[in-house]
């Protein structure tokens, strides 16, 4: 049990008479790779809300990073990252600035910011861009950066909430690089994504249909099962059940 | 404390990065406090006066030129009939038509009454009664000589009371005082409620709330680290305002400049509270500018700067008082 990161048990979500969320189970090991599908409706981002201690559960219980949902989100907020489908990175800002100010409200030391920047902006290769405004970098760019602030302050889990929607498909490649990179460092990636080639890169993938988790297996474990070849045959034949 | 610290250094590079914000701060309220005054004042002058003289006497003549010695008036003439006369009211070419009847003086003199007729052009209305107040005041002291001159023959001398007013604090009843401070207040009010309404709107409006929204940042925090900027913001526009109307108009604070700035400083944090108010119920920053001007207007109506509150209904006089 210690392994899990993130523990979900009959956790609902019911705005009025419309279950968005309708008691969904699972549970994601320390340095997994959990791919988050469904469409759009489907319940993804209020199940991520909820984890986030964005949205208060109806019912059930959720622990995040060994934190309780509806006890203490504050404490779950520090000991996690996350990236919305919006670029969320200020674009008036300029690279650094962004860095320090992200390393700031997670509490980092000046010294741990600096030294932590300066590797960041190594890895990246963006050092002499690190005045540059945000607004003026790429859009692949600004991605990966956004990703990179998003685990700045080393946290136990990152929340993907369609980190790769409008990029091209090398940078998408590139960017999935990042991400196993950090994961094989023992960080906890929890993704949601529209691209069924990404749910391939994926340890373990849920398929939500309707509120309710109606597969989750790793992808090779489901496309046997569903006798599909790719994950986006799997993924048509769940959603038109 | 650290994190409000940088939350407020984030803030402060934003906004002075953002290219509309130093005009906003330096040049809006130069440009109001010079100009709106010059406006913004209840003394109508040079309104056009249209004089019928049908007496042509020289008592008919000391009338005019009373009109004349006015600053208020601009004297027109040349017309004699008052048909002619109410074209010109049409038009607007004219503001007030005074009319002398023939035998004016001499049928005073008679023992009738005189009649002097005054039409006024009432569609601006608040205009129309201020400059038959002048009108009427000049007809008065020109009556009171008429008096005074008949009074030393023929007419046993009569006293009359005479009213005269003196200003307290205003003496020369000068409008300048009076209007740039109350503009100040208007501004001050403006540029806090509409930068942390906006700001916090534009957060929204870019998604970059949600991020900060998972982050370990609390509510106070939060809070401090945006309004705090915009309080200080507001304080340098009143202070840069008082130098400036001190400079421009020699306008002085008589009381303590403490006093001013403590309730300015608490007035602010109510109207950042408007501000984030406005904030939470908009999503975008249009709908936020607005809302804004929707409580900009309520407080400027009702603040009795340009409607006296006790010529409001009673209902209004009860959100006045509330609000102040």
């Amino acid at each position: 049990m210690a392994d899990y990161v993130i523990q979900a048990e009959s956790l609902s979500k019911h705005f009025g008479k419309f279950k968005a969320v309708d008691s969904i189970s699972f549970e994601v090991k320390a340095g997994e790779i959990f791919g988050f599908l469904g469409a759009n409706g489907a319940g993804k981002t209020t199940a991520m809300r909820m984890l986030t201690g964005l949205s208060y559960p109806t019912s059930g219980q959720a622990k995040v990073a060994g934190f309780d949902v509806r006890k203490h989100p504050e404490d779950i907020r520090r000991n996690i990252g996350y990236m919305s489908q919006k670029f969320s990175l200020y674009e008036d800002l300029t690279v650094r600035e962004n860095i320090r100010f992200f390393g700031g409200i997670y509490r980092m030391s000046d010294a741990a910011i600096e030294r932590k920047c300066r590797e960041l902006l190594r890895g990246l290769q963006l050092e002499s861009e690190a005045g540059q405004l945000v607004g003026s970098l790429p859009l692949g760019w600004k991605q990966k950066l956004a990703f990179s602030v998003a685990v700045f302050h080393d946290p136990k889990i990152v929340f993907l909430d369609e980190p790769t929607g409008g990029v091209d498909p090398v940078t998408r490649r590139l960017f999935w690089d990042m991400i196993y990179q950090k994961a094989s460092g023992g960080l906890t990636v929890f993704v949601t994504t529209h691209y069924m080639d990404e749910a391939e890169y994926c340890d373990r993938v849920s398929i939500m249909v309707d509120g309710r988790i109606e597969a989750l297996d790793s992808p090779k474990a489901l496309k046997k099962k569903y006798s599909s070849q790719t994950m986006d045959e799997v993924f048509l034949k769940l959603a038109r059940q | 404390m650290r994190t409000i610290r940088f939350i407020l250094r984030k803030e402060f590079l934003q906004i002075f990065r953002n290219k509309a914000m130093l005009p906003i701060i330096f040049v809006v309220p130069i440009i109001q406090l010079l100009v709106l005054p010059l406006a913004a004042t209840y003394e109508v002058k040079n309104s056009k006066l249209l004089v019928i003289d049908q007496d042509m006497s020289p008592d008919s003549q000391k009338l005019r030129q009373a009109f004349e010695a006015s600053r208020y008036f601009s004297l027109h003439e040349g017309i004699f009939t008052v048909a002619e006369s109410d074209k010109l009211l049409d038009k607007r070419a004219v503001d007030m038509v005074l009319v002398i009847p023939r035998g004016f003086v001499k049928n005073w003199a008679k023992g009738q009454m005189p009649r002097l007729a005054l039409r006024v052009n009432a569609m601006d209305g608040s205009k129309a009664g201020i400059i038959a107040g002048y009108a009427q005041e000049i007809i008065g002291r020109f009556n009171g000589e008429l008096a005074a001159d008949f009074s030393g023959n023929a007419f046993s001398r009569r006293p009359t009371i005479q009213t005269e007013f003196s200003y307290w604090f205003n003496t020369e009843l000068n409008y300048k005082p009076y209007m740039v401070s109350a503009i100040l207040a208007v501004l001050v009010t403006m540029v806090c409620l509409f930068l942390s309404a906006m700001n916090i709107v534009k957060e929204k409006e870019l998604g970059t709330i949600e991020q900060i929204n998972v982050t370990p940042i609390r509510k106070h925090e939060f809070l401090i680290g945006k309004l705090l900027p915009f309080w200080c913001i507001g304080m340098f526009e009143l202070i840069f305002g008082l130098g400036l109307t001190r400079l421009v108009y020699g306008i002085e604070l008589a009381g303590s400049v403490w006093v001013v700035l403590s309730f300015s400083g608490l007035y602010m944090v109510c109207v950042l509270g408007i501000g984030l108010l406005v904030s939470i119920y908009n999503h975008t920053q249009q709908q936020a500018i607005f809302v804004a001007w929707f409580f900009m207007m309520l407080f400027i109506l009702i603040s009795g700067i340009f409607t006296s509150l006790e010529s409001m209904p009673r209902w209004a006089q009860y959100v006045a008082h509330a609000v102040r």
